[in-house]
């Protein structure tokens, strides 16, 4: 396909097929869509016809050995998705101490801005991440070049346009109303195209590798993509109610769809979150300590434990729902397994710092990754205990559940991704240093004092939910209503708020930061105190004692 | 690079004393360490818990149905014991305010409390939506809190309503009455509505007596005065509210008092009767009539003039 041609005849034919669908669509919101998707068809026309190269503008001198324009265009993309996806949550955080500030405007209430907030967050944010990294990791570890680097431009374009269509979607109120798989048939259909090109990107660069074996990285990363194109396929067997139309009814219905719903969810978690972010911190934590990785057999036996454990555990979502009592069973003790696989990966990944514990003090980049690693082994093993029945039954429909969700997805997930981004910028654009470490150190507190609010605020207001809800007077009857409730949370919403103020400003310190180190800026700053290395202090912990 | 696959020398990782396994990628190595034993008996441990939890508590599917566990633990099983317990704990409870006729209950303050607390608790749930938490209302919903009622305040006439609801469709005994429309069925000009409007205005003291009210007098006293009466005092038989306090279920302005004239309301109130056992609307109408505007029964029943429960609120 180096011939311009065809790409011309492919991108008038789906600019063509896009109008035509605009015409015909059965409603505003459809119409809209295929106007996107006309407008990104008319882009990659100009493009493919003037000969653009959109990357060309963000490449350094030194390109290197690999391909690595689609990882500095992930990187940016991240960058911004963040900000995005942060500001939308602090926006709702906002609505929900304030419900006025909705402004009485359909397109800004919470129930659209929720999942505009977890979808920018998880697959923008989180799932650029992901695309970028693994196209980096996987090229290193296997020292070759992308297998298919057109395919791996298409996914990443392909992918931004999925995001654009998914946002736009919900502003317009088109969802199918199943968490974290809300948009819509056709969406999900481009997903799927998009979905199984980068698989054949990310398997053909495996198979065409120069090492004689795959790095445990790239195991994580392959169990994501092939697991999250199954999630996604069985959760998305819809029936659109017309082909030109934004609407479809799920084939499964009932306590069927809701389990099969959380057999997604609870995996998206599994494998999106853990899995795809374990994969990230197998590559860039040892780098960044430039230490070896602390157990090989830890790394085989936790991954095939954390994989096969993980896949099960979705019904611990509907404990106490019309869930049959054998299927919350299993989902709970699946989940209660999982404690120990989700930890080896920390275990994994904090050990590795042994011999260069010292860096902690002085590398605020590092720092950050074992924060990370902290916030995933406290929020793995408060998992395995909310899905515990007589703890689920308080916990439940809580706001200790968004607590727990936000201790690992500011905690781990994005912790982990600053700390890789900020490991990738001054290489791709080939930087000597970012342009300020300190910032990092700024980034690192904003960040962790936040998720101190958030999670602590979200602890207690969701505690104090569950005792308010099941509390009952001398008389045996009930001593609040939810009204009650909720104007007892009201303090805790206004300190989450706060909490996503102070995480939101970290990033915004990290953006300028990437920023000025793709410019090539350097701050003139003085070094971050470098304590004296002392190699007698600095010894192994003792093997720890068999219980 | 080169790559050795022999696997004879073991380097020693100088940091930790530990063997490498001898792999590299891009300059990332591993170390050959055990498993930490605290891991993996820990690990060993969730999975023996997972197989006793198993055999316990209802968990293997099969054709039709799926085992039942050892205990006879079942979710249902467990909500019909809870429920059954709540039922016995407050039987007598029950019987006792369903034996006493709701104006002698007054005489029991224990009984009478009891009563309160259920139909505070019946109450969050069923009530709150409309007429709010603190059964304060809402425009379109009379506050509870206040001795201004439509349809009249002691015990009885509460339970009435709240048995029989407020133009319940279907149920012969509801509250009823219609205002006309006056305005959209031409029953009065414009310029009469705005005069009548006028006149109740004058009746709320909230305006001082014009010529728009003079004119309004005379139409208000043809049309308005057979329910809500000569000078606004309202009728509790037809539910017509009071015109001439500050209290208005739609609002007291003259845009308000306009639309109102014009587009007459008729808000609805469900009948409770079917949705509550009687013991429950019993005590909901107690709980209603504690709340500070409850009054004491008409005149007739001589003998028990207990002072009303709630009044010194």
């Amino acid at each position: 396909m180096d011939s311009v041609l065809p790409r011309t005849g492919l991108w008038l034919a789906a600019l063509f097929f896009a109008v035509i669908a605009t015409a015909l669509a059965a409603d505003i919101g459809f119409a809209v869509h295929m106007m996107i998707c006309a407008a990104a068809a008319l882009i990659g026309l100009v493009v493919t016809v003037r000969g653009w190269d959109p990357a060309a503008a963000i490449r350094p001198v030194d390109t290197g050995r690999y391909d690595d324009d689609l990882i500095r265009l992930g990187v940016i993309a991240t960058v911004f998705w963040g900000m995005a996806g942060f500001l939308a949550g602090l926006y709702i955080a906002l609505e929900m101490a304030f419900p006025q500030m909705n402004l009485g405007l359909q397109w800004i209430n919470f129930g659209r801005l929720r999942p505009l907030h977890t979808s920018a967050v998880i697959f923008a944010f989180g799932g650029n991440a992901l695309i970028a990294t693994s196209f980096y990791v996987v090229q290193r570890t296997c020292r070759t070049r992308l297998a298919l680097p057109g395919l791996a431009t298409f996914v990443f374009w392909g992918y931004q346009l999925f995001i654009v269509l998914a946002a736009t979607g919900y502003l317009m109120g088109i969802s199918q109303g199943k968490e974290y798989a809300e948009p819509e048939w056709y969406v999900d259909l481009w997903l799927t195209v998009v979905w199984v090109a980068y698989l054949a990107v990310f398997v053909g660069t495996l198979l065409k590798r120069s090492e004689p074996h795959i790095y445990v990285a790239n195991w994580f990363y392959l169990s994501f993509i092939l697991t999250v194109a199954m999630l996604h396929l069985v959760n998305n067997v819809n029936v659109p109610v017309s082909w030109f139309g934004s609407r479809s009814y799920p084939l499964f219905g009932g306590v069927q769809g809701a389990l099969v719903q959380w057999w997604y969810g609870h995996n998206a978690v599994g494998f999106f979150l853990t899995a795809g972010f374990l994969a990230m911190m197998y590559y860039f934590v040892p780098k960044q300590a430039e230490r070896p990785v602390y157990s090989y057999r830890l790394s085989i036996i936790h991954f095939w434990a954390l994989i096969f454990l993980y896949i099960w555990a979705g019904p611990h979502h509907l404990h106490y729902t019309a869930l049959p009592d054998w299927a919350q069973t299993l989902g709970m003790v699946f989940s209660v397994m999982l404690w120990m696989p989700s930890w080896g990966g920390m275990i994994n990944g904090l050990m590795t710092l042994n011999g260069a514990w010292d860096k902690i003090r002085t590398d605020p980049i590092l720092r950050m990754m074992v924060l990370a690693l902290a916030f995933y082994g406290m929020s793995t093993f408060e998992g395995p205990m909310m899905s515990i029945k007589s703890v689920n039954s308080l916990s439940h429909y809580t706001d200790w559940t968004i607590g727990h969700v936000h201790s690992g997805a500011l905690g781990w997930n994005g912790m982990i991704t600053f700390s890789c981004l900020y490991y990738l910028a001054p290489r791709l654009w080939g930087r000597e240093r970012l342009y300020s470490l300190r910032m990092v150190n700024w980034h690192f507190w904003l960040a962790t004092l936040g998720i101190v609010f958030y999670t602590a605020a979200m602890w207690v207001a969701g505690i104090t939910q569950g005792l308010m809800w099941r509390e009952y007077g001398p008389d045996g009857y009930l001593v609040n209503s939810f009204a009650d409730t909720v104007a007892a949370l009201h303090p805790m919403y206004v300190l989450r708020v706060f909490g996503g103020l102070l995480y939101l400003s970290g990033a915004a310190v990290m953006a300028t930061n990437i920023t000025r180190t793709i410019l090539g800026h350097y701050r003139d700053e003085q070094p971050l105190h470098s304590a004296a290395f002392d190699p007698a202090r600095d010894v192994p912990l003792a093997p720890p004692l068999a219980i | 690079m080169t790559h050795d696959s022999t696997h004879h020398a073991k380097v020693i990782d100088h940091a930790t004393g530990t063997a490498k396994v001898g792999h590299e990628w891009d300059g990332i190595e591993e170390l050959d360490t055990p498993l930490p034993r605290w891991w993996l008996w820990t690990f060993y441990a969730t999975v023996v818990f997972a197989l006793v939890y198993v055999v316990l508590y209802p968990a293997i599917p099969m054709l039709h149905s799926a085992s039942a566990g050892t205990l006879g633990w079942s979710s249902r099983g467990v909500l019909a014991d809870e429920v059954a317990h709540e039922k016995a704990e407050h039987q007598g409870v029950r019987d006792a305010i369903a034996a006493t006729p709701i104006e002698a209950l007054a005489a029991d303050p224990a009984l009478q409390r009891a009563a309160i607390e259920g139909g505070h608790a019946a109450f969050k749930v069923n009530c709150v939506q409309c007429h709010g938490a603190g059964a304060a209302g809402a425009k379109g919903y009379p506050n509870l809190n206040d001795d201004d009622w439509l349809w009249g305040g002691d015990l009885s006439a509460i339970q009435q309503t709240l048995v029989n609801g407020i133009r319940q469709p279907g149920n012969d005994a509801t509250r009823s009455s219609l205002m006309p429309s006056f305005g959209k069925d031409g029953i009065l000009t414009p310029a009469q509505v705005q005069d009548v409007v006028s006149h109740i205005r004058v009746l709320s003291k909230q305006d001082p007596a014009s010529a728009s009210s003079r004119r309004g007098a005379q139409i208000y006293a043809d049309n308005c005065a057979v329910c809500h009466g000569a000078n606004g005092e309202g009728n509790r038989s037809v539910g017509a509210p009071k015109l001439s306090d500050k209290i208005w279920l739609y609002g007291g302005d003259r845009a308000s008092l306009v639309g109102t004239v014009t587009n007459a309301h008729a808000g609805v109130m469900p009948a409770w009767t079917g949705r509550l056992d009687p013991v429950t609307i019993k005590m909901l109408a107690v709980y209603v009539h504690s709340l500070g505007g409850g009054e004491a029964a008409p005149a007739p029943a001589a003998p028990a003039a207990t002072p009303t429960a709630g009044a010194a609120q």
